[in-house]
């Protein structure tokens, strides 16, 4: 057999197949319930440029069809074996996914693989899933007010480079110029086994092995590929506050987004979770900062919220993104609510939290995280992802521990961070109305 | 500079990916069910007349709380009747400002105070409401259990819903009223309930601005007094905890919260009668919203699983006639979907899906020949199996965590369905006949038996949806 066990840690069990495959089990005997992921090591900062939006194209064509299954198999199978199955497309990972009664368990890694293997992509499967695609951004972005803020305006105001700074949903003209060879060409680059990583979480029944040697008999004898090499993304820091104005014929009040970059979570992670908390205690909750001062005492804003990550904590490598948005009413000059935010940073940034203030929001996260891992799901999700990022699944295992372990002068020197460098800030005005393919 | 990593040149063709030396293999077989069943639920109520629903689910340390109160228009308060329709207007009005402000302060405890509290256990807790009930949700750490229950009935028998603070969740209801309204979700769900429900108050799901905007802080206090009441709430709490000493607890905590009449139910609206749809325009808008609905059964009709089983080859899942049909072969839309929602004395289907506006009417053509070919070609004994196999191992799954089941426990309590009910469903379900589910495709699904509303541009979707018929325009 191929499998050569690396490790072994309480909950947790790797192996790599001979293929360059990773594979990592999370068996919880508590649960009638498994889940099977496939993590890829590529997302939309990887995408070519001229190709927006081509990353997650190309998931959805992965769902249409592979050698052993014809277009819509792979849902009915899923869906006929009791489970449910999605997808989605990140800065730096693609997943896939399906939890499902424990019966299936190996009819999900059967799934998994054959279209790991051979997916069936075809002319007609993509100019459909061009269309579905179109109305999914019509849904979330060109149809409501507020759409894609902040996650598709705000990385071009504070980025330079097209992996950092583009539309990872794509613009219209590019995904209608997306061809089959483009397809067969992703996935030959970015989908080598060597490239991706199963998760099995959930019931695996009394032997771990037999799962390991399922796992090995359906991915196994996917050939071995070049692993293409991993670029860096890596940008300076802006050095000066970076303004735009984004137009937004739905929207009917302004808003405005504020962004700054991280520590580097693979290098730096605890200078990250120091932003994490700095985040928490800006953003969440009734007592946290820009809620008292923004929303209450000063009555600026409607709403405000701050986060580390543009797609929530420890979801891509370095550069990533710390955001602060806000809805507020016309009346309220823009200035005058960054104004105020720099107040609160500033206030951070020379005495940091109260101490029981930030143990408050470490409990929040401890609980946020049990949250997770109630669910078999946002576990292997999670385990998944933190394991293709940064190698580390035990990390969301460890996070309340390591959380509980950030001071308050930690906290402090990420707030100073903050007001030490540039930043990007967009602003949302009501009103003019785009073009679809300004968007 | 930019960083892209061109990609292989020398890459395999797309027909070369999608075949191997082996040819495509068979799908395994399922393996041996695993059986774990559901946690028992101890259910009581307290003298003063709250139902409380606990189950032990130790998974994670932590628990799961829903409060549900029943809180129609309310008679003993206002003495207002549900055909008035300004004062449930106002109801509906003072009720949502009442959510805003109920975590805000009570004599002992301020806004900050409460959540601050809250949070040293890891806790949440969010209200919320809607024309039939007030909702307490949340969660926290196991061992906060006490914190958080203390907290609850400090806003349950002491929210002060002090002037500033009702002054100034108003504003912000007003702005956050503004922002919903501009979402077509929004439109569209309004649109469909004073299609379907007319003046019935089940259909006010959102106050409008001027109606908040006129609420003062005493009407607060007072509708909190008058409605937020035990008699016929219904509390549930699933976690890493022992029931009995739960409820002892729960008994500790709430059991002064005490109020001489029960909570108000809300009446039950008329049937939904089929019509012609209504084109609602809304300009510059690049999709357009279907949203039909009709007659559909309560959980504890002898019917219901058999519906339920129809509904999923409709449009219930993915592996529908109708998402593989608009989405998958057309590519008119992202999503669709039909389920069943339930209402004050019965339950409504809802079919519901965004297209692109150039294929509105190509895509309302299609939804009709689906709800047609449902009663002409009823479901196949491999389309029920499939839609079988997913209802019972979907169940399994959403009942597989705290949250989970304890939002099930808390939606079948609150529709007077017992936890046997959801016991007996996986069983029910595989008793489901193929003539069963031929029945309640015919009597459900057919097309004269719907109504509706249209959201789109009608400048660019009514030439077509005229010429298709059965759509009133503007």
């Amino acid at each position: 057999m191929g499998a050569v066990r690396v490790g072994v840690v309480p909950d947790l069990h790797r192996a790599t197949l001979s293929n360059g495959l990773r594979v990592l089990l999370a068996p919880d005997p508590n649960t009638p319930v498994v889940g099977v992921a496939v993590h890829v090591d590529v997302g939309f900062r990887s995408e070519p440029e001229g190709r927006t939006g081509f990353a997650h194209l190309f998931e959805h064509l992965m769902f249409q069809g592979s050698e052993s299954l014809e277009k819509l198999a792979h849902f009915r199978h899923v869906q006929g074996s009791g489970g449910v199955f999605n997808g989605s497309t990140h800065q730096d990972y693609t997943d896939y996914f399906e939890v499902l009664p424990a019966a299936a368990l190996e009819r999900a890694l059967f799934l998994e693989a054959d279209r790991l293997r051979a997916p069936k992509l075809t002319a007609e499967n993509l100019r459909n899933q061009v269309d579905v695609v179109k109305e999914e951004i019509r849904l979330n972005v060109l149809n409501r007010p507020y759409g894609g803020f902040p996650w598709i305006l705000l990385p071009p105001v504070l980025y330079d480079t097209f992996p950092n700074a583009h539309n990872g949903y794509g613009d219209f003209t590019e995904l209608e110029q997306a061809s089959l060879d483009d397809a067969a060409a992703f996935f030959d680059t970015y989908y080598a086994p060597g490239n991706a990583q199963v998760t099995v979480a959930g019931y695996l029944g009394a032997d771990v092995d037999r799962v390991l040697a399922l796992v090995e008999k359906h991915f196994g004898d996917i050939p071995a590929r070049p692993t293409p090499i991993r670029p860096s993304f890596a940008e300076p820091l802006p050095g000066t506050e970076r303004r735009a104005v984004s137009p937004d014929a739905h929207a009917p009040l302004p808003a405005l987004a504020v962004g700054y970059r991280l520590p580097d979570p693979g290098a730096e992670l605890d200078a990250y979770l120091g932003h994490a908390l700095l985040a928490s205690i800006l953003g969440d909750g009734e007592a946290a900062r820009l809620q008292r001062r923004l929303v209450h005492v000063d009555g600026l804003v409607t709403d405000v919220s701050a986060s580390a990550g543009l797609m929530g904590p420890l979801d891509a490598r370095d550069p990533d993104t710390f955001t602060i948005t806000a809805v507020h009413p016309p009346s309220v000059d823009p200035d005058r609510v960054l104004s105020a935010v720099d107040e609160e940073l500033d206030k951070l940034a020379a005495a940091g939290p109260d101490v029981d203030e930030l143990a408050r929001q470490v409990a929040r996260w401890s609980a946020a995280l049990h949250h997770e891992d109630d669910r078999v799901m946002y576990r292997m999700l999670g385990l998944g992802a933190r394991e293709l990022l940064y190698g580390r699944a035990e990390l969301a295992l460890e996070l309340p521990e390591r959380l509980a372990a950030v001071t308050s002068e930690q906290v402090r020197e990420a707030a100073a961070a903050l007001r030490g460098q540039g930043r990007a800030v967009l602003i949302v005005e009501p009103g003019t109305q785009p073009t679809e393919e300004q968007a | 500079m930019t960083v892209t990593v061109p990609t292989d040149p020398a890459h395999r063709t797309a027909e070369e990916i999608g075949r191997t030396a082996a040819g495509p293999r068979p799908l395994p077989p399922l393996g041996p069910t695993r059986e774990v069943p559901l946690p028992d639920v101890l259910d009581v109520t307290l003298a003063n007349g709250l139902r409380v629903l606990v189950a032990r689910n130790p998974r994670v340390p932590m628990a799961e709380l829903r409060l549900r109160v029943p809180f129609g228009p309310d008679a003993v308060a206002t003495g207002l009747a549900e055909t008035d329709d300004a004062a449930v207007s106002r109801h509906l009005a003072a009720a949502e400002l009442l959510t805003a402000t109920l975590l805000t302060g009570t004599s002992s405890r301020d806004r900050v105070g409460i959540d601050d509290e809250l949070a040293g256990v890891g806790a949440d807790l969010g209200v919320g409401v809607d024309p039939e009930r007030l909702q307490i949700g949340g969660s926290g750490l196991a061992v906060g259990l006490p914190t958080i229950l203390d907290v609850l009935a400090d806003v349950l028998t002491d929210a002060q819903h002090p002037d500033a603070e009702v002054l100034r969740e108003r504003e912000r209801l007003v702005e956050r009223i503004t922002v919903a309204r501009a979402q077509p979700r929004t439109i569209a769900r309004e649109a469909l309930q004073r299609k379907r429900f007319g003046n019935h108050p089940v259909a006010r799901e959102m106050p409008t601005g001027p109606d908040v905007a006129a609420v003062e802080p005493a009407d607060v206090r007072a509708l909190q007094a008058a409605g937020l009441v035990p008699g016929g709430a219904i509390l549930t709490l699933v976690g890493d905890l022992d029931p009995h000493d739960a409820v002892a607890l729960i008994e500790q905590y709430l059991g002064g919260w005490t109020a001489p009449h029960p909570a108000r139910r809300l009446t039950a609206p008329p049937p939904v009668a089929a019509s012609n749809l209504e084109l609602v325009s809304r300009a510059g808008s690049v999709q357009s919203q279907l949203r039909l609905s009709a007659p559909a059964l309560p959980r504890l009709d002898d019917r219901y699983a058999a519906l339920q089983l129809a509904n999923l080859v409709f449009g219930g899942y993915f592996s529908s006639r109708w998402m593989e049909n608009i989405r998958e072969d057309k590519g008119y839309t992202y999503g669709a979907h039909s389920g069943t929602e339930f209402v004050p004395g019965g339950a409504v289907l809802s079919v519901e899906t965004d297209v692109a506006s150039d294929v509105t009417a190509a895509a309302l053509l299609e939804t009709r020949y689906e709800l047609g070919r449902m009663t002409a070609v009823p479901p196949t004994a491999d389309e029920i199996d499939a839609a079988r196999r997913y209802a019972v191992g979907s169940l399994l799954i959403s009942l597989d965590s705290q949250g989970g089941f304890g939002s099930t426990l808390a939606t079948l309590a609150a529709d007077d369905v017992p936890v046997q009910w959801l016991r007996d469903h996986p069983a029910r379900l595989e008793a489901v006949t193929v003539e069963e589910v031929g029945a309640a495709s015919r009597e459900f699904f057919a097309p004269s038996a719907f109504t509706g509303v249209i959201v789109g541009d009608a400048e660019v979707v009514g030439p077509g949806l005229r010429a298709l018929g059965g759509v009133d325009l503007p």
